[in-house]
């Protein structure tokens, strides 16, 4: 059964290179990238090409570090989540992964949808979506730099809490 | 007042101050 851990970990850590990767893309490169695009009219290329193939992988590699975060807690799941103890600081990051998970697919991917026209919205909604989709992957660019301060403090918790 | 979130220095300064808040919180918490 140690196994699972070890597994869960190496998961954990190629999902979350994936998730997080691609978020710090979307915000250090596709936002500025597709304003320059706009102007010179090749905006398509991202739009239609790379995005929806960016996002498929956001979306899903999210879901997967999330359960594999999950497994690797195992039985210290609630104490993380009730931020028991010394559990708290894995627990806090436990809880900034998760609201990033919920800004993913509530927040980012069904406004995307609507911008990229994977599903009909008028021009208002589409501006709407944008707005929101952009607060939405920004918070969690933002959330992303305690998140993983807390995953690793929780190794070095002597160092950083003693 | 701006959203600091509309630049990207401003979403790197504000998670970096949500880390000292939080960091902090944390800490006295567990007594340290």
């Amino acid at each position: 059964m140690e196994y699972v851990p070890a597994l869960a970990r190496w998961l954990h850590f190629m999902a979350g290179v994936m998730w997080i990767g691609l978020l710090y893309y979307f915000n250090f490169v596709q936002v500025d990238a597709l304003k320059a695009a706009q102007a010179d009219g090749t905006a398509a290329g991202i739009t239609k090409h790379v995005a929806p193939r960016a996002l498929f992988y956001f979306r899903w590699s999210a879901l997967v570090t999330w359960l594999a975060g999950a497994a690797l807690l195992g039985g210290n799941f609630f104490q993380a989540f009730g931020l028991r103890g010394v559990y708290a600081i894995i627990g806090v990051g436990a809880w900034l992964g998760t609201i990033m998970l919920f800004n993913v697919w509530v927040l980012i991917w069904p406004n995307q949808k609507k911008i990229l026209g994977i599903v009909q919205a008028t021009d208002e909604e589409k501006n709407k979506a944008r707005r929101v989709a952009f607060l939405a992957s920004r918070t969690n660019t933002m959330f992303s730099i305690p998140m993983l301060f807390f995953m690793a403090a929780g190794a070095h918790a002597a160092i950083f809490f003693g | 007042m701006k959203n600091p979130l509309d630049s990207l220095w401003g979403t790197i300064i504000s998670g970096l101050i949500l880390t000292l808040v939080l960091y902090n919180i944390v800490k006295h918490f567990l007594g340290g």
